[in-house]
């Protein structure tokens, strides 16, 4: 017993230093060198003040802004301070009932689109903090966004189209939409908060 | 599904396949001890380390040293990292103030990471300091995984030595598998995941102006720091507005990157690999899910090169990849179909070049269905337990294939050593139930299976069914237990079920709504995870030390050929009948009959 605590307790330590300290250090030089924007969560600013970042949602609920996914983060939603989903399993009632309160805020947002609802529009994010939508529930809101902006819709249906990512090279992920960038590009083209 | 979605699949299953080789290669050169020549400049270090260590590279260990030598070493990393967590609010690196954890909290953490297990009972982003998260979870994802590797290893070597009294020495062992082959994949992969957009930072949070602000109903806290509740004892809630929103951020690219390639899982952040910082793109899924598959399907190939039999390693990995196709199969069809609420509440479902469709709740739009389903059977069936959807939200069966890969014993792909050394237990057992059928002494690899070996693998197979039906049933008889459960019905008992599953092999995902930091769960869990782990360690390396001190014998006319397709149906037949046996009627009250009550609702 005693034989073997020598060498566990210095390749324990000498492998810790290694891995846990010389390892992360390593990496965070080569990250902040080379990809110091994406290693410090991917900012977006604007005159010296950050507006948010590309990769973490918002949340919107005014007409002329699109909306996001639902976030079930507590105590608001989209709190990038601690992630969370609903954990709702397909049978619990509350599940039901989010989502038909969910329904009826977005039918009472717009009762003259009467379209099917895409169905991320109306579910939880695993994270909260979902920066997408489908293309599907960005166009659902384009008659409600060229309303209240006073725009054509097809301007909105253009900046729909100019801010949906595809499948990252061609082939992997879904193609979506970055709510934050689109309704900041809506903001800069209407000229107003 | 759409003919992307079988294009996606098809694309992880051939890069999968196709890294496996080399990489398996490239292993079985490291522990036999010859490097080649592009890492041989890391040989200054590997010497250097075992100077300062005292230990000679020549003094092989018996069984008995051997597994005392993984115990002594496992026991350090528990007690590092439960002294980083009790100690964290005093150490540095700790830039936005995280406390102490509870001792319970603290026990549970320690075990899961040193028995390369990862359940998260904490959040990561509101619990644990920098310095915790890099000296404690993050070495430990590298030496519970290493531990594994060596493991196996010995496991070989008991096959390859001819009656001889030593399985080599862990602490090479180890060494080897950390600074050859888990540190450079781990470099180069942490790398790529920044610039995907993973944060790598020592810098505290992010606060950004929000576009719109918020208002929210938030917990009024009284004098004492509790939830305040009124005379009918609803919490009192008051309306906050908030501007700004604050951005955890961290040193996480370099450890999610170990996180997934040492089948550990332990996310950096609460929600894991759903949370944009952890997986930001889906490339950084493809290769995050890569990572997870990798080493354990590259073992295969190094234990054939090794035992100098490749079809032997072949016929394990065919054996895993069937059973791993039939499970993604069906988990992605039960999410693509989807949850029948939605079409009764005249939702759009149906999958297309513009959405994902299918059962959307609990999953990201960036990675869609496909993509999650497909990350959460190659996370349970390696014992990674990682997410990037929450499989509480899973349809029923979507769910009950997370959970079945569990319950099997992490033998489809599993964890990095532990894995590959759970199946060939299972070998062992199909070649002696193939024995009894033809009436012959059964034979593995040239070695006589006796009863000694069958004991043993029997341990190894049955502690842990035992482990999860056994706590499971203690969880649901209990207050403590019944009121973690956030899902009413059936489901909740899965959310029970599943825990333990996952807990007694080691795997370490979560069906999210089970309030597992409590002290009753952290304790449950935190034995239950301690048994899986070494109830199967020691029984391993007593069966290497039995079959290392046996004479080898050639293959007879009566030997059983063990790279056949045959042998690939049996080795499979015995995994599922076993894995069937013994959780069907636990799952027949969890996930089945949600199904059926799921597709009965009108």
């Amino acid at each position: 017993m005693l034989k073997e605590l020598k060498p566990a307790v210095a390749i324990f330590g000498l492998l810790t230093l290694l891995t846990g300290a010389a390892y992360p250090a390593l990496i965070t030089g080569i990250a902040q060198g080379v990809f110091p924007d994406q290693a410090n969560g991917s900012l977006i600013v604007k005159d010296g003040k950050a507006l948010g970042s590309r990769l973490i949602g918002q949340a919107f609920s005014n007409a002329g802004h699109f909306w996001g996914r639902p976030s079930a983060t507590a105590p608001m939603p989209f709190n990038a301070a601690a992630s969370g989903g609903s954990n709702q399993g397909p049978l619990n009632p509350a599940l039901e009932e989010s989502v038909k309160g969910r329904i009826a805020a977005l039918k009472a947002s717009d009762p003259s689109q009467t379209a099917a609802i895409p169905v991320d529009l109306v579910t939880a994010s695993g994270s909260g903090l979902d920066p997408h939508i489908s293309v599907a529930a960005a166009l659902w809101q384009a008659p409600r966004i060229a309303r209240e902006r006073q725009l054509p819709e097809s301007r909105v249906r253009d900046l729909i189209a100019s801010q949906t990512e595809d499948r990252q090279l061609g082939v992997l992920g879904e193609p979506r939409v970055n709510v934050l960038e689109l309704n900041l590009s809506l903001d800069a083209l209407a000229g107003i908060r | 599904m759409t003919g992307n979605g079988y294009l996606q699949l098809g694309l992880y299953l051939v890069v999968l396949l196709a890294c496996a080789w080399p990489l398996g290669r490239y292993m079985a050169r490291i522990y036999h001890g010859d490097i080649p020549v592009f890492v041989r400049w890391l040989r200054p270090l590997e010497r250097g380390i075992y100077r300062l260590a005292g230990v000679s590279g020549d003094d092989a260990m018996p069984w008995t040293r051997y597994t005392l030598a993984v115990l002594l070493f496992n026991l350090l990393g528990f007690l590092a990292v439960f002294a980083l967590q009790r100690l964290q609010d005093v150490l540095p690196l700790n830039p936005d103030g995280m406390a102490a954890t509870t001792a319970d909290l603290a026990f549970n953490t320690a075990v899961s990471f040193a028995t390369n297990t990862n359940w998260q009972a904490y959040g990561g982003e509101s619990t644990m300091s920098y310095l915790t998260q890099m000296l404690g979870l993050g070495v430990q994802n590298f030496l519970s995984a290493a531990t594994g590797m060596a493991v196996l290893i010995a496991l070989a070597r008991g096959f390859v030595q001819r009656e001889a009294a030593a399985l080599g020495n862990f602490w090479v062992d180890l060494v080897r598998s950390t600074l050859y082959i888990l540190l450079p994949l781990s470099i180069v992969l942490s790398v790529v995941l920044v610039s995907q957009g993973v944060v790598q930072t020592f810098n505290q949070h992010a606060s950004v102006q929000l576009v719109e602000k918020l208002e929210f109903d938030q917990p009024k806290l009284g004098d004492d720091g509790q939830p305040l509740k009124d005379a009918q004892g609803r919490p009192v809630t008051e309306t906050m507005t908030s501007a700004e929103q604050r951005i955890a951020v961290g040193p996480a690219a370099s450890q999610i990157a170990i996180k997934q390639l040492g089948s550990n899982g332990g996310g950096f952040f609460n929600i894991n690999s759903s949370h944009p910082f952890e997986n930001p793109t889906p490339l950084s899924n493809f290769l995050e899910l890569l990572a997870i598959l990798l080493i354990p399907a590259a073992l295969c190939i190094t234990f054939g090169c090794y035992d100098g039999d490749r079809r032997q390693g072949v016929a394990i990995l065919a054996a895993m990849t069937v059973i791993f196709v039939a499970m993604l199969a069906l988990c992605v069809g039960s999410e693509q179909s989807g949850n029948p609420l939605f079409e009764r509440l005249g939702l759009d479902t149906k999958a297309s070049e513009l959405q994902a469709g299918g059962n959307m709740e609990g999953k990201e739009t960036r990675f869609g269905v496909v993509n999650s389903a497909l990350w959460a059977t190659a996370t349970t069936a390696a014992s990674n337990g990682s997410v990037n959807a929450m499989h509480d939200s899973f349809t029923p069966l979507g769910g009950l294939v997370p959970m079945w890969l569990m319950q099997l014993g992490e033998v489809v792909f599993g964890g990095v050593g532990s894995g590959l050394y759970g199946m060939i237990i299972f070998a062992l057992v199909a070649v002696f139930v193939a024995g009894l059928m033809i009436g012959r002494t059964p034979e593995y690899l040239g070695k006589k299976i006796e009863a000694f070996e069958v004991k043993m693998a029997a341990v190894a197979i049955l502690v842990p069914p035992l482990v999860v039906l056994l706590g499971t049933a203690i969880a649901v008889m209990a207050d403590a237990g019944r009121a973690g459960t956030a899902n009413p019905g059936a489901h909740g008992f899965s959310e029970i079920l599943y825990a333990l599953s996952s807990a007694g092999n080691n795997n370490g995902s979560a069906f999210g709504g089970l309030s597992a930091n409590t002290p009753f769960y952290n304790t449950l869990l935190g034995f239950a995870m301690l048994f899986a782990r070494y109830w199967l360690i020691v029984p391993v390396l007593a069966i290497a030390g039995s079959l290392a001190a046996k004479k080898s014998i050639p293959p007879g006319a009566g030997t059983l050929p063990t790279h056949t397709p045959l042998f690939v149906m049996l080795l499979i037949g015995t995994v599922i009948v076993v894995g069937a046996l013994t959780f069907l009627p636990a799952l027949a009250l969890g996930p089945i009959v949600e199904h059926l009550q799921m597709i009965g609702a009108q």
